[in-house]
């Protein structure tokens, strides 16, 4: 079976003026089924190219990212739509939800797009509402919940269409710390309950809490190993620690 | 995503501005009560026309003799030779004469019209005698002293009777041998203020001591354009020429009145649809400026799988939404002032012409508001389905 993601040497270049950016220079790197990877880096390190990648938001200038064995560069704008819907579940750092529509609607949102049956799709979006203890917010609009709740709904909304991936970019960027770990504490729950799950993070702290980190430094990879070897593997070659 | 949620989302969307919405439909509502007030009043205008050509009696047939300086003449018994030759064209004729004699009823001179006919007349006139006989032909062959007095008359000044009273007319003395039921409304503008002699007694008064029209009633609707062309033929043969009268029948004349009428209500009302256009502008540009405010929204819609055509079809079926909306609020609208302006006539010209709102109209108006919507929707949707997901989710 062919990795979930599979980057060949994936290139992003941006022409601004007379000059070219490699936002993404030349990465390879593969993600399998179930793994709970953090993608870490300062800012302009690429991670956010990355992840505008694995999300189907961007596709690459060169090379190859195959999304469980499919090349995604070949697509067109509303074929990457379907696979965001299909495959994809977003948390994002603004939680970015819906403001006039409830928090049940905002779940149910992706389900709409894939054009799931209302009574199944009521079922479902209470199911991962449930699921991060929000079952009886169902009515409320976002703005009358707090930060952490916020996020944990844009957490169900990702889960609600089953997606093969979730990518959280900073999901604890805009919560104080201590929602932030219980953030970070349901992100590992959901990774133990089989979930793969893509972090991106400039906070080393953070990124230490997945399996696997791969730290990026101007488009390139300058580490892809186990999170608790990464500290002392970065520091022996030099880099620097958050 | 279903046409029905769109449709929720976008009753959402303008409930939850409902003043800017209410804004934005502002130039559809206008427009769409423009084009039904005016049609209405068009529709009114032609009602009212037909009822009154139809009062006077749709299968009647003017002749109007010009003068001509020829001795070439026809005489009052040409013309009751040719009806009664052609019983199946013809059903009646009788000669007018406007005697342009006053009329004097005891010291009061009223501004009734004194009008010499044949005895025929209160059938191709449709008149109705309410007391007393009409004229007969007698009276004309003998030239009786006799006159039939319209309601107007016999109400203002005999309360409503009249019959065996005296009046004079040009100097001679009338009696009343007959009073017309009301056939306008009493007015002094109208019908029902006439005086009607023999018109053989009105030829001595009036001044050319000439019979200058005839009023024919064909025997049928169907007939009447033969009618026509039998009294023309009859005509051109004693004058040798076609410019020395005049046959108009009042069926084409009203055809001809409708025609002008439809050409200006379709000019006025597609001046009026101009705001129409106006208010789709208004549209797309609260469209377009709420497809930036929005941007972020849509952004998230992407990233959560939306297609170039869901979010397509979400704004335009927003924007046809709103102008669908405003195009209800329009026809109300429109309704409302339609009997304002039905009220607003009736007092202030004293005719009875409502404005009525064809449901042809309304249809068209509500139609053309939502097209509208969809026309003038589709460049904002455009500009929103291709917005790019990262660039739309970065935007604050």
């Amino acid at each position: 079976m062919a990795p979930l993601i599979e980057f060949r040497n994936v290139y992003k270049i941006y022409r601004m003026g007379d000059t070219e950016v490699h936002a993404v220079d030349g990465i390879s790197m593969t993600i399998e089924r179930g793994e709970f990877v953090a993608i870490v880096g300062q800012s302009g390190s690429g991670k956010s190219t990355c992840m505008n990648i694995i999300g189907c938001l961007d596709v690459p200038t060169a090379g190859q990212y195959l999304l469980a064995g499919q090349d995604v560069g070949r697509l067109d704008d509303d074929d990457l739509a379907a696979i965001r819907n299909r495959m994809l579940g977003f948390i994002f750092q603004q939680y970015n939800l819906l403001p006039k529509m409830s928090v049940l609607e905002n779940v149910e949102a992706s389900l709409v797009y894939a054009g799931v049956p209302r009574a199944e799709r009521d079922a479902r979006a209470k199911k991962t509402l449930a699921r991060v203890g929000l079952a009886d917010k169902l009515k409320n609009k976002p703005a009358q919940l707090s930060g952490g709740q916020q996020q944990r709904v844009s957490i169900a909304r990702a889960l609600a269409g089953n997606p093969s991936v979730i990518l959280a970019d900073e999901p604890t960027g805009a919560l104080d710390s201590r929602t932030g770990r219980e953030v970070l504490a349901l992100l590992q729950d959901l990774h133990r309950e089989g979930n793969t799950i893509v972090l991106i993070t400039h906070d080393n702290s953070i990124a230490r809490k997945a399996e696997r980190i791969i730290r990026l430094e101007d488009g390139r990879i300058i580490y892809d190993g186990p999170a608790d070897a990464e500290r002392a593997v970065v520091q022996a070659e030099g880099g620097q620690d958050g | 995503m279903s046409f029905f949620q769109s449709f929720r989302l976008a009753l959402q969307s303008i409930f939850s501005s409902k003043v800017r919405a209410l804004l934005t439909m502002l130039g559809i509502i206008i427009g769409v009560a423009a084009v039904i007030v005016i049609v209405g009043l068009g529709n009114g205008m032609q009602n009212f026309m037909t009822d009154s050509f139809e009062s006077m009696g749709t299968n009647l047939i003017t002749v109007t003799v010009v003068g001509r300086g020829t001795a070439r003449s026809v005489s009052d018994d040409d013309m009751y030779e040719l009806a009664q030759e052609n019983p199946a064209l013809l059903s009646a004729v009788s000669p007018t004469v406007s005697s342009g004699a006053q009329l004097k009823i005891g010291t009061e001179t009223p501004s009734t019209s004194v009008t010499g006919v044949g005895e025929d007349y209160a059938d191709i006139r449709q008149y109705e005698v309410g007391q007393g006989r009409f004229l007969r032909y007698v009276d004309v062959l003998r030239r009786q002293k006799v006159c039939v007095i319209g309601s107007y008359v016999s109400n203002e000044y005999f309360d409503g009777g009249g019959v065996g009273e005296t009046i004079k007319i040009g100097g001679y003395t009338y009696t009343v041998i007959g009073v017309l039921k009301e056939k306008a409304d009493s007015g002094e503008y109208g019908d029902d203020n006439v005086a009607l002699i023999p018109y053989t007694n009105a030829v001595k008064l009036s001044n050319s001591g000439q019979i200058s029209s005839y009023y024919f009633s064909a025997a049928s609707e169907d007939v009447i354009t033969q009618a026509k062309a039998a009294i023309e033929e009859r005509l051109e043969k004693a004058f040798g020429s076609d410019t020395a009268y005049s046959v108009i029948s009042m069926s084409e004349l009203l055809d001809i009145m409708d025609d002008m009428l439809n050409v200006m209500i379709t000019i006025l009302a597609a001046i009026a649809a101009i705001s129409l256009v106006v208010g789709g502008i208004g549209i797309m540009n609260i469209m377009l400026v709420s497809v930036s405010e929005r941007t972020r929204e849509i952004g998230i819609r992407k990233s959560l799988g939306a297609r170039q055509r869901d979010i397509m079809q979400q704004f335009v079926i927003e924007a046809a939404t709103t102008s669908g909306i405003g195009g209800v609020i329009g026809i109300g609208f429109g309704y409302l002032l339609s009997s304002l302006a039905t009220k607003l006539i009736v007092a202030l010209l004293q005719q009875d012409m409502a404005v009525t709102p064809t449901a042809g109209s309304i249809a068209m108006a509500f139609g053309i508001s939502v097209a509208i919507g969809i026309l003038f929707g589709y460049l904002p949707a455009k500009k929103a389905a291709r917005l790019n997901p990262i660039d739309a989710l970065r935007y604050e």
